[in-house]
């Protein structure tokens, strides 16, 4: 048993959920509990779609268990395909139903219903929702797919191409597909279909007449991808186009794959990112500290944005999905630093307050962990909330999304010619520390217990008459006009002031840390 | 499907003069669990610990909406394949998280092991696990004590507020019995948000009622004493199985339409005194200022409710009171009152006050109730998240029911909120010009 108080994944028909709903033209029947009905809100409340995920459960309670829940499941399949008319059906179990084993599959395929039957078998206590959504979305192709279907002979037309892994519930899914379909546009490169996000069954069936597929999700299309790689001699372009360095990457083997001229799409000129990064004002931006969490794949393209394209240092580095772990364990490798795999929250919140950064990418859980901390976040990943899905474009993929994560990383931190200000004002007796930063409007940390100890950097509620201030790791204290000073360093810089200081105190074995040691350690590191 | 078509295909029968529709198909409502949401903010000193699957961690951050960070006072253990193919003892499994539970949460006073669809149909019995852990961590020198109870949130067993229904009844043992001969007291059974049931302990309280107590207790030391001399007035429609449970204890339940609007609240409160033999004008004297000022809320709310058409899906059993509350008090016109399940001793007195000709549904098949709500369409129509925003879609006004379990709504106070929650979404439909 594992003690969960929140979770990043839901478990896998959830997944088979977003998959389905995404695509036109299917049914899902689940046979499940009264009660999993709730999965339908995260489609229609966090996600605002205006119909229903096009799922039928069976909500059988106690009373049914002793009679015919096999019956029950049947009547509910025949219900479903007359209202719905769906050209698929999909049919699997939630947890519960996976212990009765009433073999939904095989109830299914007896009654001779007028469409196809795509069974799901989705082991809940083993597999999580990005399973389920890789998993589902690689049995409607094998099974729709017809394998006769292959692409017409290149000559006199245009290459044609599959984007795969958009889904419903996605993390900006629905407009990093319009940015890739532009990319392809300049590249004069036709996308044959994307799947499964608005794909229907008959779509799918012709998924061989492509060229080559690209994977944009490789936790939810690449499983598929494989296959169809295998069946179809289909090449997949696995570079995700996250970030401009990935972007230049992607068209470069997009346009060597389709044989053609990559210049259109290279030379955009609505990639405002690198000029953005390179001009003076983001120069406060060098070495700040970040910590990278989400799923794999934007965990990766995240961290090497923040090292390589805007000059932080990546502090700390883990997903939640192990498996993609060792695309982590690789990018954690490269930054010098230990992965963090693991879907327990706590654990992520220990290696956060750990890790002390000065802004952390992660999902809507570590959003909810750096709030408490009181550093900044951006969000870069699953699991969503409502406010990933905004009403304005804002893709994460492409040149466009690489100027959108710029704004959106940058955003939460305080501007470089602020900070200056802040310096020059901060005796100002309307500027007091305790007034909070003005871009943590509102979140600006409350601590439940008092806390003696300088909190991490970024944290600028210093409690006037807190207890002299002791060393983290309480060997050297501080002496009160050292303290005095310390709380005289502007706030962005505070927590790395004290933490350099307590480690030279620590190193040179003091017992105390004056005024002297403040500087003395000042003078030591900037060597 | 017309309406009349759709009612011919259900099972009717009269009864009393209602016509109620019962019928079993797809079921669009959450399950007992989703109880722990309002439940842990209301037992200060008490957790939650689901035994369940990944779907039931998954539910529970998703009915909360905005997950509360503040390291909530619920959980689920998982249970994983392990513990399913026996490499893995399920009780010593539970032994070890509950340990590690309560050593990181030391105030916990009570601990509610909550059984959930997978753990019931694997059997696992949380009663005997309770019963077992609650010895292990039994007040002794040095050591509080935790008080561990188990109850049935899952969704085969319990449909949404039945959850607090079933929760409530494991308290009910735990609850002193009263001394021999002592004087007759009350008490106010089902949650309600701390503000609401200050305002009904001081009306208590103003009207002479000296020994008043409440099921659930904020803290868990606050468990008031039962027996033949209690009378007790259930606040919630949904707590069939608690009354029960009190009953056996030898209780006695004060009937009454639930305390909602200015009518529904002063007769509720009339009840409770009548149990009491106050004497009627002092009775008057005391609500009459409160129920003054719901009036004059509600007033406010009537031109834009009155005479509008309103359905129900089923969702948490307040739906024949609030019926009841909108027809009466602020001139809507109930169309089809959807409820999972009808206690009809308990709902008696709002039932009777229904308008004629209400149809009221029991059970639910979603599909032919949608059709339903399709060829009638009401005004407004209240019912869950799933459901909203594609009846919007359709040009549909709704109303989330859940935010009739989660607000402030009982009560003279807050009879103006209550409307306002129903009138809000038909308003926005007048001022909104995109």
């Amino acid at each position: 048993m594992q003690l969960a108080v929140w979770t990043y994944e839901g478990p896998p028909h959830v997944g088979a959920m977003r998959v389905a709903t995404a695509m036109r033209g299917v049914h899902y029947l689940l046979h499940a509990p009264q009660g999993d009905t709730y999965a339908d809100l995260l489609f229609t409340m966090i996600e605002r779609r205006n119909v229903r995920p096009p799922v039928t459960y069976t909500t059988f309670q106690a009373r049914d268990l002793g009679k015919d829940t096999a019956s029950l499941f049947q009547n509910a399949a025949r219900d479903a395909v007359e209202r719905f008319k769906p050209q698929a059906l999909l049919v699997g179990a939630s947890c519960t139903a996976e212990l009765i084993q009433d073999d939904p599959a095989g109830l299914a395929n007896n009654m001779g219903l007028p469409c196809p039957v795509i069974p799901l078998e989705l082991p809940s206590y083993q597999r999580k929702e990005n399973w389920g959504a890789a998993e589902t979305f690689y049995q409607i192709v094998r099974h729709l797919a017809d394998t006769s279907v292959r692409p017409a002979p290149r000559e006199g037309r245009r290459p044609r191409v599959n984007l795969l892994g958009p889904a419903a519930l996605g993390f900006r899914h629905r407009d990093d597909v319009i940015e890739v379909r532009r990319i392809l546009d300049l590249l004069g490169i036709d996308v044959h279909l994307v799947a499964p996000q608005d794909a229907s069954p008959e779509d799918i069936r012709t998924i061989g007449a492509a060229d080559f597929n690209i994977v944009l999700y490789p936790e939810i299309g690449d499983e598929a991808a494989r296959w169809l790689d295998k069946t179809f001699a289909q090449p997949a372009i696995r570079t995700v186009p996250i970030g401009v360095g990935a972007t230049r990457a992607f068209i470069s083997e997009v346009a060597a794959l389709a044989g053609v001229d990559p210049a259109p799409a290279l030379n955009d000129g609505a990639s405002r990112m690198p000029w953005w990064s390179r001009s003076v004002d983001s120069t406060y931006l060098t070495g700040k500290r970040v910590f990278v969490f989400g799923d794999a794949t934007h965990a990766v393209a995240a961290a090497r944005i923040a090292h390589e394209e805007l000059g932080f240092t990546v502090c700390g580095i883990g997903c939640y999905n192990r498996e993609f772990a060792r695309d982590i364990r690789a990018a954690a490798k490269e930054y010098g630093l230990e992965p963090l795999i693991t879907d327990d929250h706590l654990t992520v919140e220990e290696a956060i307050a750990a890790a002390a950064p000065e802004l952390v990418l992660g999902t809507q859980m570590e959003r909810h962990i750096a709030k408490r901390l009181g550093v900044p976040c951006a969000v870069i990943s699953s699991p969503v909330h409502v406010q990933d899905f905004p009403a304005r474009f804002s893709p994460q993929m492409g040149f466009e999304g690489a100027n959108v994560i710029f704004d959106t990383w940058v955003h939460p931190l305080v501007m470089g010619l602020e900070e200056h200000l802040l310096t020059m004002f901060r005796d100002d007796f309307e500027f007091s520390d305790a007034a909070g930063p003005s871009h943590l409007h509102g979140s600006a940390p409350a601590h439940s217990k008092p806390e003696p100890v300088l909190a991490p950097a970024g944290d600028i509620l210093i409690k006037e008459e807190a207890a002299p201030v002791a060393a983290s790791d309480g060997s050297a204290g501080w002496t009160d006009d050292a303290e005095r000073e310390l709380r005289k360093i502007p706030f962005f810089v505070r927590g790395k002031a004290k933490r350099n200081t307590e480690k030279y105190a620590n190193e040179m074995g003091l017992a105390a840390i004056t005024l002297d040691t403040l500087y003395e350690a000042k003078a030591h590191y900037a060597r | 499907m017309s309406p009349a078509q759709a009612l011919a295909a259900a099972e009717t029968s009269r009864d009393g003069g209602l016509e109620i529709l019962r019928e079993r198909g797809q079921r669009e409502v959450f399950c007992g669990l989703t109880g722990i949401v309002w439940l842990h903010r209301k037992m200060q000193d008490a957790f939650f610990l689901v035994v369940g699957s990944r779907t039931c961690a998954h539910l529970l951050q998703s009915a909360a909406g905005v997950m509360i960070f503040a390291e909530p006072r619920f959980a689920t253990a998982i249970i994983e394949e392990r513990d399913l193919a026996g490499m893995a003892d399920c009780h010593a499994e539970l032994d070890r998280v509950v340990d590690r539970l309560l050593a990181r949460r030391p105030e916990i006073r009570t601990l509610f092991l909550v059984g959930s669809c997978p753990s019931e149909v694997i059997k696992l019995d949380l009663s005997n696990a309770a019963q077992r852990l609650g010895s292990k961590h039994v007040r002794s020198e040095g050591r509080e004590g935790v008080r561990i109870l188990a109850y049935s949130g899952s969704g085969i067993e319990t449909t949404f507020t039945e959850g607090e229904d079933a929760c409530l009844t494991t308290l009910v043992p735990e609850m002193p019995a009263e001394a021999p001969g002592a004087p007759l007291s009350l008490v106010m059974v089902g949650t309600l948000p701390d503000i609401v049931e200050d305002q009904f302990l001081r009306l208590f309280a103003e009207l002479g009622i000296a020994h008043v107590g409440v099921l659930p207790a904020r803290r868990s030391g606050g468990l008031p004493p039962i027996g033949p001399n209690t009378r007790y007035i259930l606040a919630q429609p949904f707590l069939g199985e608690t009354a029960r449970a009190l009953e056996d204890r030898g209780a006695v339940r004060i009937d009454a339409p639930f305390p909602f609007g200015a009518e529904g609240t002063a007769a509720w409160l009339t009840a409770a005194a009548a149990a009491f033999r106050i004497d009627e004008m002092h009775v008057n004297r005391v609500i009459a200022p409160g129920r003054e000022r719901a009036k004059r809320a509600l007033e406010r709310y009537a031109p834009t409710l009155k005479g509008k058409r309103i359905s129900f899906m089923p969702d948490s059993q307040l739906e024949i009171p609030l019926a009841r509350f909108l027809a009466n008090e602020l001139g809507m016109i109930p169309v089809e009152v959807g409820t999972p399940y009808l206690h009809r001793a308990h709902l008696a007195a709002d039932l009777a006050r229904l308008p004629e000709g209400t149809r009221i549904s029991e059970g639910q098949d979603v599909e032919r109730q949608l059709d339903r709500v399709r060829a009638d369409r009401p005004d407004l129509t209240v019912c869950g998240l799933g459901l909203a925003n594609p009846l919007e879609a359709e040009g549909l006004a709704t109303k989330w029911s859940i935010e009739l379990v989660f607000s402030p709504v009982h009560g003279f106070d807050q009879a103006g909120d209550l409307a306002e929650l129903f009138a809000r979404p038909l308003r926005r439909r007048d001022v909104l010009r995109i």
